[in-house]
């Protein structure tokens, strides 16, 4: 039987413009992101010295560095994962493992995707109210902690519960079938396969919630703080709040302009480490966790 | 009595009735091939015994699932586990653990709790003597078991249900994903196998279950149609249905 070649020759033209189109966008998003990181390099770079990285701000934020702010981005991250992950895994391990499909299940579902989706400020707000003033935590590490926390909880959930679906069955059922307990099956066989991804999605949390400014704003950050935090219930400076205050409302912003270049190089030089090392980490696991 | 027998067994899935009153009686060390076209119900019965039909949703059953007398759908919920112990299971596809071959034969005696080191190895390569596996493996059981053949996986997850000592192993189909030799190898095994348990095989391929069964049962759209020895199955069937399949006019 005779195809037309005409139509053959159409299909193919089109299906060229398509493929071409999909490379085009994509190479775009790759020269977009370098173009930013091109732009906050080259602004940042020239005050980037090693007392920028380890002294204190002077002569009201244009000189000196930002070290305590360095310190406080890394205690609020470790403090809001501390507080989120253990949760948010055992949360995701529950719906994904235990709940049976229903209403609860789909009430926890839904539930989670708005928390997501509750902009950052809201959780500033709620954080300030909870924390802060009924909990009477004060405007500490503490708070600002738990805020960040709970930002971070729907990615940690989610993240856990996407890393167990991508378990096939077929390993449940082999450890079930040997008489294991269902948690001796999470814990032994489901887990570990699990693993990498869980990894990867907590990294990922760290990373949006070390560049999160609006949940800090009313629950921790300083403006300035000649000393370092003493214990969970200082205050401590912090990044991205820095940033903003630098930027936005100091005495001299444009002479700490350069300042305020250098800042947000460390900040995204400290998220890039983050989400490369996440990436690495789950390299290294699954070639460990050997699938077939 | 029977080792396994089964009252008037009935199982729906939401809606669908997917065994519809079958009672059976399955006797000590013997090897009982279960027969049928594709969604016959032969699998889901299978599964009755180590209650695997409890993991899917939606399930419901009635009648009674005796197992050395017991009924396996009245005990309570902690002796699940106990009972999946005594019932081994192979499945269709191999499904070793992301483990090594060693950890894989394992498993199921920390899951009893027994740390015991020597008792475990000797549990372990015991258990790889019995599946026919030992000679190939014995030099790298710190391997992980995604380094073995199909063949060699599936009967590295023979000697994984064995090492807990069960009375009863289910067989779903265990070498519709192997090839020809490996297949046989599978097949030799069960035959070893019989003096020291009873097994039950679902299969597809009716030479398979002439050349390891003892006793055949040919299920049809949820019934059981015909259960005998398999030699009169095969040779002289009672019902017109069980010849159609058996001699390859339908499923």
């Amino acid at each position: 039987m005779e195809f037309p070649k005409k139509a053959d020759r159409l299909k193919r033209l089109t299906q060229n413009i398509i493929f071409w189109m999909a490379r085009g966008l994509s190479y775009g998003i790759v020269v977009i992101l370098l173009l930013i990181l091109f732009f906050i390099v080259r602004q940042g770079i020239e005050v980037i010295s090693w007392e920028f990285l380890t002294t204190s701000p002077r002569e009201g934020m244009t000189k000196g560095g930002i070290f305590p702010a360095i310190v406080g981005t890394f205690y609020l991250v470790m403090g809001s994962m501390l507080f989120a992950v253990p949760i948010g895994v055992m949360a995701g391990i529950y719906v994904h493992e235990y709940a049976k499909a229903g209403p609860v299940k789909r009430l926890i579902r839904i539930m989670t995707d708005n928390l997501a989706g509750v902009p950052s400020i809201i959780f500033g707000l709620f954080g300030m109210a909870l924390f802060v003033n009924q909990l009477n935590f004060g405007t500490s590490i503490l708070a600002g902690s738990l805020t960040l926390g709970l930002m971070a909880l729907p990615i940690v959930i989610r993240t856990t519960e996407e890393a167990l679906i991508a378990v096939a069955d077929h390993y449940r059922h082999a450890s079930l079938a040997l008489g294991a307990t269902r948690w001796y099956t999470i814990h032994k066989v489901v887990l570990p396969i699990a693993m990498p991804n869980i990894l990867t999605g907590l990294i990922l949390a760290v990373g949006r919630v070390s560049g999160e400014t609006a949940p800090i704003l009313f629950t921790v950050a300083a403006y300035f703080l000649p000393r370092l935090p003493s214990g969970i219930l200082d205050q401590c400076m912090a990044l991205p709040y820095h940033l903003y205050v630098i930027s936005t409302s100091g005495t001299q912003i444009e002479a700490a302009r350069p300042m305020a270049y250098g800042t947000a190089l460390v900040l995204i030089v400290i998220v890039m480490i983050v989400n490369l090392s996440a990436a690495g980490l789950r390299h290294y696991l699954s070639k460990k966790v050997k699938m077939n | 009595m029977s080792k396994i027998a089964t009252q008037n067994i009935h199982l729906y899935y939401r809606d669908f009735h997917a065994l519809k009153g079958i009672t059976m009686a399955i006797e000590s060390h013997s090897v009982t091939a279960l027969i049928g076209p594709s969604g016959c119900g032969k699998s889901t019965y299978l599964r009755l015994f180590n209650r695997m039909n409890d993991l899917i949703e939606g399930v419901r059953i009635e009648g009674e699932v005796l197992i050395d007398g017991i009924d396996i759908y009245k005990i309570k919920k902690q002796e699940i586990d106990p009972l999946r112990r005594n019932v081994g299971m192979v499945f269709q596809k191999p499904n070793p653990f992301p483990k090594s071959i060693f950890e894989n034969v394992a498993y199921g005696l920390r899951v009893n709790g027994i740390t015991n080191r020597q008792f475990i190895e000797e549990k372990v390569e015991q258990s790889l003597q019995q599946a026919a596996l030992w000679n190939e493996v014995k030099d790298k059981l710190k391997k992980s078991a995604f380094d073995l053949s199909g063949g060699q996986q599936q009967r590295l997850c023979i000697a994984r249900a064995l090492a807990i000592e069960p009375s009863i192993i289910l067989m779903d189909e265990p070498a519709s994903a192997l090839d020809p030799i490996s297949t046989g190898k599978i097949e030799d095994l069960i035959f070893e196998l019989k003096n020291d348990y009873t097994i039950i095989i679902v299969t597809h391929n009716m030479q398979q279950a002439g050349r390891v069964s003892d006793n055949t049962a040919f299920f049809y759209m949820g019934d059981l149609i015909e259960f005998g020895t398999t030699k009169k199955i095969f040779t002289s069937p009672a019902k017109q249905e069980t010849e159609n399949y058996i001699s390859g006019r339908f499923g």
